[in-house]
């Protein structure tokens, strides 16, 4: 493709998040719309993603990730958007120049008068929770596992154990009881699972995978390849608990120890993270604090389903396009959003005043602790409560959503800010 | 191979053995550089503080402290010849509160005695000034503007490519044995991979010097013991530390010291614990503790969290000199390098002059080349640099390791180079791919296929650093019945 020198609307990553932004952002108006991808296809992590759940909400289909992903790339392409694949951004200036490196284009750089970044997320290593023992071959990330075994055709390991409750490790430990390989436990140092809660169910229940609350490693075992862990219970601070060690046999240990949306082009051109989410700090457009750079999906916060990727890259793209198409909009009156009781994060971190006579704005947010019996959760400002519902239970492993709607308008003008809290009902 | 006889067989191709085999290059002589691992400087060269010492540290009129001394001005020259990355950010030993403070001026005095240039005790607001980490309990510093870091890994790697460069051969995978002997005389080595002959065999095999010493039937009672210690190494965009820190040195060594590397990282490290087995690189929860309190001591805004890569090393401790003072080992083998790499062409440089003690007639060889050729890095170029490189080389412009900015042309380069790197550990120390905030988690399915594809192997038989280290088992079911189909 011979690509333009500058467009309206520039798209990083083809994920579910990207995707959906750039049709969006073509559909409102977006003269020229351009997705760059570092791989060789489209669709980003949802091409390993085999497994099925993907869709009920967008889509009212139980779709696997590479035909949900299908679906956005079709339509992307029907409606125009262009693409770079093979394509790596190596820089972003806060002016929306990219200077981009790829194997059939060389070293360039191209400008956009918006941005979305849609880079999704990384997994936690080995490193960053600092499994002590020796450092064979054979300690892999449960993504990493998973792009062997889907893409590739490979198994990684014939014995496996699996820290940690993510979502992508109970679907490692299901698939790889498929190929016939033993996954003898998925371990987990929290008291209540990390993923969700039909994984537990469908993944590790189903096959009878043992999943062994507060528990880790204690010490790889192994010279060139794994050739056991040893494992140890933990109290409720994390000390291990004396007496408690078992060495388990295998050959690989795969680690689901969380996500970690990848930001470093954002940093590069001066957007501000978030430190709890670590993704940037957002309005209710998805709007970054750099003006015209927007972000969308696991690049924000890591989200639980990918439906809602999908609701946040047409968020970011329809108003990537406005900005793109006027550039001139006057600066925005927030109101600041906080995590109240019970709350890690509430995202957006700040709404437009007067976002609401445009239609609902989605509050998404993720519970610190779980509670298993009936919540409120509840919007507030300093003097009213604005909205409230009910839920069966809070987790952390599960995305909370709450819809702020027009009627509220009048509520949310008036506030200094907003505070968003998960409390049982017992206590209201 | 070209043959099985040899002037000179080096046993051991680590930092050491590598240096001393890109000395002897430069003379009429035909060598051969063996080592027991699928890769050169896998033992103790790959895992340290990497820090070029100026020489204040040693006992005066040690050998350790004469080679750090006439070793450390060597490095600018070598670093411009070979082409490796080497700095002078200069050490500091900083004292915390004022009970500390006498030990700089100890250290200062057994500098001047060593003969180290550049030294100076410096103030708690001048080192504040110079390092705003700095714990403010700061009571002084002595700073030593020699002070070096560099990476020695890529020290080995050029070291020994400059020597295959200028005809010496290299072996890899290849396991000492024992000694051919002629009565009393060694004549060659015995390895898995068959009998070499030579006129000189130089022992650098670091931690089992020892034991090849043994197998020579002298000095049974000289043992090296591994001591351990394990580092952190922290996010080049969370932290940036400016220079070289150790705190005052205790009766234990130097202590944990904070410092910056060539690749822009800041590690933390070592503790110190003498242990039995030769290959345990593990790490330990208490030892990680260990070094994160003693990091703090110097810089109390460490956080570990910050933390994206952990290892060990293990640093051969001989007993030469603190179990029996009286034996001279220096003629018969350069056993000890215990810490760093510091002293590394003085030393090469001693086993020449060991040589020529004994009567080897060295003779320089007409068109030797001192110079390794850099190849392209990625990541520290410019966008123009990058531009004309890809312009000339489209492989270039595939980045691989999204961290690091490793390109795929630079991986292919690096397994056809002078000294292949046939193994994905063999890549990443070459290329520092992997190294970065995922850990190789997106670059490592694409590594294989790469050193699959160029090596012209299958994806099982790719290892991560030799036999016994393979990524994958076997196909899927379905993969299977693709191919089958």
């Amino acid at each position: 493709m011979q690509h333009k020198e500058i467009y309206d609307v520039v798209v990083i990553g083809a994920g579910p998040g990207g995707l959906a932004a750039a049709i969006e952002a073509k559909k409102a108006g977006a003269r020229d719309v351009l997705v760059i991808e570092r791989d060789v296809e489209l669709g980003g992590i949802l091409l390993q993603c085999i497994h099925n759940g993907f869709g009920l909400q967008t889509f009212k289909e139980d779709l696997p990730g590479p035909e949900y992903a299908q679906r956005f790339i079709n339509e992307a392409r029907a409606v125009g958007v262009e693409f770079l694949l093979d394509t790596m951004v190596m820089d972003l200036t806060p002016q929306r120049r990219l200077h981009l490196s790829s194997r059939q284009y060389g070293y360039f750089t191209l400008d956009a008068r918006a941005v979305v970044l849609a880079m999704g997320c990384r997994e936690r290593t080995r490193a960053q929770i600092r499994i002590p023992g020796m450092r064979p071959n054979g300690v892999f990330t449960a993504g990493t596992a998973q792009r062997w075994v889907n893409v590739e055709g490979y198994m990684p390991g014939k014995n496996f154990v699996i820290l940690g409750s993510g979502d992508i490790g109970m679907i490692m430990a299901r698939r790889l009881t498929f190929e016939g390989a033993k996954v003898s436990r998925v371990l987990e140092i929290q008291s209540y699972l990390s993923g969700l809660s039909r994984n537990y169910v469908q993944c590790l229940q189903d096959w009878d995978i043992p999943l062994q609350l507060q528990h880790t490693i204690k010490r790889v075992i192994g010279k060139n390849r794994v050739e056991a862990v040893e494992t140890v219970a933990v109290d409720d601070h994390w000390n291990f608990v004396p007496g408690s060690e078992e060495i388990i046999p295998c050959d690989t240990l795969l680690l689901s120890v969380g996500l970690i949306p990848e930001n470093e082009l954002s940093k590069k051109a001066g957007v501000m993270l978030d430190p709890v989410t670590s993704g940037p700090f957002v309005d209710e457009r998805f709007q970054t604090s750099v003006p015209g750079i927007f972000a969308a999906g696991n690049v924000v916060h890591v989200y639980d389903l990918v439906d809602y990727v999908s609701v946040a890259g047409n968020t970011a793209g329809t108003h990537a396009a406005r900005y793109a198409l006027d550039e001139s909009e006057v600066e925005a009156d927030y109101v600041p959003l906080k995590a109240g009781k019970n709350v890690r994060y509430v995202v957006p971190h700040k709404l437009d005043r007067n976002a609401l006579e445009a239609g609902d704005v989605q509050l998404q947010l993720r519970v610190t602790q779980p509670i298993e019996e009936d919540v409120w959760l509840e919007v507030r400002s300093e003097s009213a409560s604005i909205v409230r519902r009910s839920e069966r239970y809070a987790r952390p492993g599960e995305m909370v959503t709450i819809l702020l709607k027009p009627g509220m308008a009048e509520a949310v003008r008036k506030a200094e800010s907003l505070t968003v809290d998960v409390y049982p009902k017992a206590e209201a | 191979m070209k043959n099985s006889t040899y002037d000179f067989i080096i046993i051991g191709a680590g930092v050491v053995g590598s240096m001393i085999a890109r000395w002897l290059s430069r003379y009429q002589a035909d060598i051969l550089l063996i080592d027991k691992e699928a890769d050169i400087g896998m033992g103790a060269t790959a895992a340290n503080s990497a820090i070029v010492h100026p020489g204040y540290d040693p006992q005066p009129g040690s050998l350790k402290a004469l080679t750090n001394v006439r070793a450390n001005p060597m490095w600018d020259q070598l670093s411009a010849e070979l082409n490796f990355a080497f700095q002078r950010p200069g050490d500091f030993v900083v004292a915390i509160g004022e009970q500390e403070l006498p030990i700089l001026d100890t250290l200062y005095q057994q500098g001047v005695k060593n003969g180290v240039p550049g030294m100076k005790i410096i103030s708690a607001a001048e080192m504040l000034e110079r390092e705003p980490l700095i714990n403010p309990e700061v009571s002084g510093a002595l700073w030593a503007s020699t002070g070096g870091i560099c990476d020695p890994f890529q020290v080995t790697v050029a070291a020994a490519e400059n020597a295959v460069l200028n005809g010496a051969e290299v072996l890899l995978e290849t396991e000492f044995l024992d000694f051919l002997m002629e009565g009393s005389r060694v004549v060659g080595v015995r390895t898995n991979r068959g009998d070499f002959f030579a006129r000189w065999v130089i022992n650098a095999a670091g931690i089992y010097a020892d034991a090849v010493m043994h197998k020579a039937g002298v000095r049974p009672e000289f043992v090296i013991k591994p001591r351990r210690g394990e580092y952190f190494v922290l996010d080049s965009a969370d932290i940036r530390t400016r220079n070289i820190y150790f705190p005052v040195p205790t009766e234990k060594g130097k202590g944990i010291l904070v410092t910056n590397t060539v690749h822009g990282n800041t590690i933390i490290g070592p503790n110190a614990n003498i242990i039995d087995d030769k290959e345990d690189t593990s790490c330990t929860r208490d030892g990680l503790e260990e070094i994160s309190q003693g990091a703090r001591k110097l810089i109390p805004s460490i956080r570990l969290r910050t933390v994206i890569g952990t290892f060990a090393g293990l640093r051969p401790m001989g007993n030469a000199r603190s179990q029996n003072p009286a034996i001279d080992y220096g003629n018969d083998f350069v056993i000890e390098i215990p810490q760093s790499v510091q002293g590394l062409p003085a030393i090469a440089e001693m086993v020449v002059d060991l040589l020529k003690d004994a009567g080897e007639k060295l003779v320089e060889k007409k068109g030797w080349d001192p110079i390794r050729p850099a190849r392209p890095r990625f990541r520290t170029m410019s966008h123009a640099q990058r531009q004309a490189l890809c312009a000339a080389d489209p492989a270039y412009g595939r980045v691989i390791c999204r961290c690091e900015n490793v390109t795929e042309g630079e991986i292919v380069r690096e397994i056809h180079a002078p000294i292949p790197a046939t193994t994905y550990d063999a890549i990443k120390r070459r290329t520092w791919l992997g190294t970065g905030r995922c850990q190789g988690g997106f670059d490592m399915s694409r590594v294989v296929t790469i050193l699959s594809r160029e090596l012209g192997i299958s994806l099982l038989e790719v290892t991560k650093r030799g036999g016994g280290s393979e990524f994958l088992f076997r196909q899927t079911k379905d993969k299977e019945a693709q191919d089958a189909a």
